[in-house]
């Protein structure tokens, strides 16, 4: 496997998914550049999750494959990984931001032992060193130092997201997964949170592909986007062409009534 | 005189209570537990004539080794005279007739809740440990098919997680009882209910030490001479319990595990052995603290 001179992070492959007889996504090919955000919106049950949690590996697709390009240039397909190697994988050079707090965090666990938690599992020993790290990446995530030893319960649902971030970058990964990371907050709050996204991929020169049903975070945050239907991709392009310009019926119809709602 | 010698009736029990198929059954697992040191073998563990919090694990795991010639000692909290260590001494008396003890050096078994014996053990006795919760991952992640998951990965991280929120919540590591250690570097035992003065014994022991978690049907093992580590951070080194500045006020004896006695309602305490036979065979050996009758004597 050789991507000669463009060399893309992720290159997908005819990738599909059945549970059971029950499809969840069909037919699946893209490619994934180093700091390019990928955003895959469609109605609900349209394969989204699925596909992403097929590619972050937490589901072994019934078929396809996906190749990985590794920070030392080595180049393997996902699915013929080891699962241990997967899940190091999935803890260290990428991150996952669930859509509901509890599913991404310790929420027993101090703040700074949710950052710390992929820390240690590297084998980092020393506390003092753990908290100040944990400490500083509260604060890039514009959350007070003071609330390091306090429970996430103890946050609000916006304050839950930033921390789950942080907890996802510490180990500076370099491509995060998200599924619907502003999906319960308020308007406001899913603001603050996408800006900081925002400011997050470029200083960090991260790739994320975001999965999400509102158009608008996919307009402010992605390069491209993928629109599924049905377990496939109907369209796919850079995210202004195909949001100003969609070529398919269903992609107008959802573009029409974003606007609608949004204006 | 045993059962066996007062009765021309057929023996009510087997052999240590156990049926000789579910012994081997039990074997099998222990020896999987040894050839696996730290590895939590499950094992389809039997009832027992015994409430599950009086230890029918170990129970089971003495029954399935104990031989007529064995010369058996129960211990719960460091004494023998307790209700617990009674009843376990009693059920084996009955059933297997093995010669019973309270001298450490003389067993060959020694069956235990909460300690392990001061006096150092050698390479004829077997430890065996009564144990509740035989998952050391479970403070923190509830899902069995994750916790066999990452012990199979020799995933570990959430191990100091715990320890990292100790010193969060405490300043320093509270966790005194049931402390997870590293088992030959590749897997996290919980040694519960052990008080963690008593890691370091586990440590390159010449005895073999076998555990049983009757409830939570697992067996593991650590044969002589595994390496046992405490975890630990290295700004906050494990560090045993002190009692400094303190002697036994029977025996005399220092850096032993100490029980706390209430004396009186004004308060007065004093400090005992918790292993009481370390405690009487010093003072049979003429060790005397400052409660003894013949230190007391002795200074007048
Ligand atoms: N565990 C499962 N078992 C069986 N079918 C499933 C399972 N998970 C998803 N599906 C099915 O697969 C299809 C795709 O579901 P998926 O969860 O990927 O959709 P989605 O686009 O993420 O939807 P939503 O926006 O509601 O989260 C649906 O028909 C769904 O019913
Ligand atoms: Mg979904
Ligand atoms: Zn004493």
């Amino acid at each position: 496997m050789s991507f000669q001179d463009v060399k893309p992070l992720l290159k997908v492959e005819e990738l599909s998914h059945y549970y059971g007889q029950q499809l969840g996504c069909r037919d699946i090919n893209f490619e994934l550049y180093p700091g390019e955000v990928l955003a895959i919106v469609g109605e609900s049950g349209s394969g989204k999750s699925t596909l992403l949690n097929c590619l972050s590996t937490q589901i072994n697709p019934t078929m396809g494959k996906a190749y990985y390009r590794f920070a030392d240039g080595r180049v393997e397909n996902l699915y013929e990984m080891s699962e241990a190697d997967q899940r190091t994988l999935l803890r260290t050079d990428w991150g996952f931001v669930h859509q509901h707090p509890r599913d991404g965090l310790r929420m027993g666990v101090s703040a700074g032992a949710n950052v710390g938690e992929r820390l240690m599992a590297l084998g980092h020993r020393h506390y003092d060193n753990l908290r100040s790290t944990a400490i500083d990446w509260l604060s890039r995530v514009e959350i007070d130092a003071d609330r390091v030893d306090d429970a996430p319960r103890t946050f609000s649902g916006g304050m839950q997201q930033r921390l789950q971030i942080a907890r996802n970058l510490v180990t500076n990964p370099r491509l995060v997964f998200m599924d619907e990371p502003t999906g319960g907050l308020d308007v406001s709050v899913q603001a603050r949170l996408l800006d900081l996204i925002r400011k997050l991929v470029s200083d960090l020169g991260l790739s994320i592909i975001i999965v999400t049903h509102d158009l608008a975070v996919a307009r402010l945050l992605s390069h491209r986007i993928m629109v599924m239907k049905g377990g496939e991709v109907i369209e796919q392009g850079l995210t202004d062409q195909v949001l100003d310009d969609p070529h398919q019926a269903y992609t107008q119809l959802l573009v029409s009534s974003i606007l609608q709602v949004g204006t | 005189m045993s059962l066996a010698e007062i009765s021309t009736e057929q023996d009510a029990y087997n052999f240590a209570y156990l049926d000789e198929q579910t012994k081997r059954m039990i074997r099998r697992a222990i020896l999987k537990g040894i050839a696996i040191p730290g590895y939590q073998v499950p094992f389809a563990a039997r009832e027992m004539p015994m409430p599950y919090g009086w230890g029918t694990g170990g129970v089971q795991v003495t029954a399935s080794i104990l031989g007529p010639d064995d010369t058996l000692k129960v211990i719960d909290q460091g004494s023998d005279d307790t209700t617990n260590a009674v009843a376990i001494r009693n059920f084996f008396a009955v059933t297997s007739g093995v010669e019973m003890t309270m001298k450490t050096s003389e067993a060959s078994v020694i069956q235990t809740r909460h300690r392990i014996p001061e006096e150092e053990l050698t390479e004829d006795q077997t430890l065996i440990y009564q144990v509740p919760i035989p998952e050391p991952l479970r403070f923190l992640e509830p899902r069995e098919t994750e916790t066999r998951k990452m012990h199979a990965l020799s995933e570990y991280g959430l191990m100091h997680v715990k320890l990292y929120e100790d010193i969060a919540t405490h300043g320093h590591i509270a966790t005194t009882y049931a402390y997870p250690v590293m088992v030959e570097g590749r897997y996290v035992m919980d040694p519960s209910p052990t008080p963690k003065f008593d890691n370091p014994k586990m440590h390159k022991n010449r005895a073999l030490q076998l555990f049983g978690a009757g409830r939570e049907k697992r067996i593991y093992a650590l044969p002589p001479f595994t390496d046992v580590v405490s975890l630990d951070f290295e700004d906050h080194p494990f560090q045993i319990q002190e009692w400094p500045d303190t002697c036994c006020a029977m025996c005399g004896a220092k850096d032993v595990y100490f029980d706390e006695v209430i004396l009186d309602n004004e308060g007065s305490r004093m400090f005992v052995c918790s292993d009481s036979d370390y405690c009487e065979t010093r003072q049979a050996d003429g060790h005397y603290g400052e409660m003894h009758a013949e230190y007391k004597e002795r200074i007048q």
